[in-house]
């Protein structure tokens, strides 16, 4: 049995919407891999994530988690364990008064032992660098910390999949970057497999690879360094680049020698030194 | 109509155990026309500052005059207050609810009065001003829309009423690049074709260094700081220790400058680093 989520021919149309949301999609999502998805508003991509853990299932064509068909109601609860999800609003995902508590609210509702919920919340709080914060009522905390709550709640059920769609939106520059660490440790660490679905192309460049999704369909996958390297080709569907990206691809206009495919300062700061 | 915010104090749910106090003596003047970013950590105290200045959060202590009036005094009219004050709110799916998309957004216009005609005028130019195709979604329900059409539906709700002062609370959260540009160039547009005044609540330090005159950082409950991009943006320590940033272009002219390269580090957009770089590579051509 394949350890991977594969959409074959996937197309979703939403109760009485005259236009198909996803068209014909065909991907595979590995074991182990941080994937990034990217597109415009409206592209589809958080019907597409409700797809990859059954909340939805296709119109047409089928999708499969580890060999698990989605249209098979009797697989639902394997699969919603398999794949867990983290939303955008930290404060529509918390429910109860204390974080321990909420962390354990996914495995209690799975009905898994007392003994064992302990140990799962504390292992998760501990991922996710907030033991100290256990006891603590989760309105104290920052954005970042809330989220990042939210994000234990889902490893406690232990997922090997996790989707994240746009958990950083609204969250400050610090929280931002504290979350995306962490899901960079899980996926590196505990070999989480992760489907991150962001609009901060920051982000995105952190990934092993990117999906890019315009009108229902994907349209670019790829490396990041594949994918940023067609800075007018993104700008053409309404995406864009870090910034380092952008100047390093103004500066070629000017003949400045420097690489078409930089992401990073670090990268950045390396070109430009020889030329400065 | 300049707003004058006076050692204005917050307390959410006094006296019970969850008190909160969310503003502490806050001090802020905001003249006509000019473009303000708000900048702060998550909590700090942004939204419940801006809700106060048109009537929807009432101070515990302290006073917001606009034009001249104390606008919790007994007798102010809050109804005009908020034509003249538009606010777009954090979460634009709370500001929604009407069937339709063309009903949600004429709301506003049809409660000042408006002739039928100017209400559907202002709904057409404003959902386009946002980047929407009138037609394909003006019989849409609001609730079945993607994240970032909701929100620019929310924001149309607020331009088509045409405010004085135009307050948007992180309005580009969850939009597309291409949407966060558009929305924003209109903003400024607007600001310079009706001079309005213009306050931004934002996350994004690249924006904010981009777009506005004046900003104002806010830490636990109270204004820290305050001043030009430039002066504000110098400060990356400070700016971190409180949970923000400085935008990545303005990070690599200050890892060049580390490297002993004599390039200015008060750069704030690619614009600015673009032109700095290529000043200093045919400087050094020349030399
Ligand atoms: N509940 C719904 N009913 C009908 N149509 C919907 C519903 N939710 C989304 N849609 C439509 O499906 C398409 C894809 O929406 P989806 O939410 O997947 O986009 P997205 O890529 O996540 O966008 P965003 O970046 O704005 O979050 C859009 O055309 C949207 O209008
Ligand atoms: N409706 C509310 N009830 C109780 N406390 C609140 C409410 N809204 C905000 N707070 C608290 O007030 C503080 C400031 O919050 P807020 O103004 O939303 O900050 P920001 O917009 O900067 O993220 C926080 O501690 C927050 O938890
Ligand atoms: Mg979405
Ligand atoms: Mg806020």
């Amino acid at each position: 049995m394949a350890a991977e989520i594969v959409a074959e021919g996937v197309c979703y149309q939403y109760p009485q919407a005259a236009d198909m949301a996803l068209k014909d999609i065909n991907l595979r999502i590995r074991k182990g891999e941080f994937v990034a998805i990217i597109g415009p508003n409206g592209s589809g991509k958080s019907t597409l994530a409700k797809l990859f853990n059954g909340l939805f299932v296709p119109t047409k064509g089928k999708v499969t988690v580890d060999g698990l068909d989605t249209r098979d109601r009797n697989n639902i609860w394997k699969i919603r364990q398999k794949a867990g999800m983290v939303f955008q609003n930290p404060d529509n995902q918390i429910v109860a008064t204390m974080v321990e508590e909420d962390v354990a609210f996914g495995p209690e509702n799975l009905g898994v032992p007392p003994e064992e919920i302990r140990k799962r919340v504390y292992e998760a709080l501990e991922i996710v660098e907030l033991t100290e914060f256990a006891q603590k009522p989760p309105h104290l905390l920052s954005g970042g910390q809330k989220q990042r709550v939210a994000i234990a709640g889902v490893i406690a059920m232990r997922p090997d999949y996790i989707i994240l769609d746009e958990p950083t939106a609204m969250l400050d520059p610090v929280g931002r970057k504290e979350v995306i660490n962490t899901v960079k440790r899980l996926n590196k660490e505990e070999g989480k497999t992760i489907v991150l679905i962001t609009h901060f192309m920051e982000e995105a460049v952190q990934a092993d690879r990117v999906i890019v999704m315009d009108k229902g369909r994907v349209v670019m996958m790829g490396t990041p360094r594949e994918i940023f390297s067609q800075v007018e080709e993104l700008k053409a569907i309404g995406l864009d680049v870090p910034q380092v990206t952008e100047l390093a691809h103004r500066l070629r206009r000017w003949g400045l020698k420097v690489r078409g495919d930089i992401l990073t300062i670090d990268e950045m700061v390396e070109c430009l030194c020889p030329l400065l | 109509m300049p707003i004058i915010v006076k050692n204005l104090t917050h307390i959410y749910m006094p006296g019970t155990p969850f008190e909160s106090v969310a503003l502490q003596d806050v001090n802020w003047t905001v003249e006509d026309g000019e473009f303000w970013g708000l900048i702060g950590h998550t909590g700090s105290g942004k939204s419940t500052l801006i809700q106060h200045l048109n009537g929807l959060l009432k101070p515990t202590s302290g006073e917001v005059i606009i034009d001249g009036v104390n606008i919790n005094e007994r007798g102010v009219n809050l109804k005009e207050i908020r034509q003249k004050v538009g606010l777009v709110f954090q979460f634009p799916e709370h500001q929604l609810f009407e069937e339709t998309v063309e009903k949600d957004v004429a709301f506003g216009p049809r409660n000042m009065d408006l002739p039928e005609e100017e209400v559907n005028r202002r709904v057409k130019e404003a959902l386009e001003l946002v980047g929407l195709n009138y037609n394909e979604i003006k019989d849409r329900s609001p609730f079945e829309l993607s994240g970032g059409q909701m929100r620019r539906v929310a924001i149309a709700g607020v331009l088509a009423m045409k405010p004085k002062v135009l307050i948007l609370d992180e309005p580009t959260v969850g939009l597309d690049p291409k949407g966060r540009d558009e929305i924003l160039r209109e903003i400024v547009k607007l600001r310079e074709e009706q001079n309005i005044t213009v306050i931004l609540v934002s996350h994004s330090m690249e924006d904010i260094a981009k777009l506005v005159d004046k900003i104002a950082v806010m830490h636990k409950g109270r204004i820290v700081d305050s001043g030009t991009p430039k002066e504000i943006f110098k400060n990356y320590q400070g700016l971190i220790s409180i949970g923000l940033d400085i935008p990545q272009i303005t990070h690599l002219m200050l890892r060049l400058k580390q490297k002993g390269k004599d390039v200015a580090t008060d750069v704030l957009s690619v614009d600015e680093a673009e032109a700095e770089i290529l000043k200093v590579v045919r400087g050094k051509g020349r030399a």
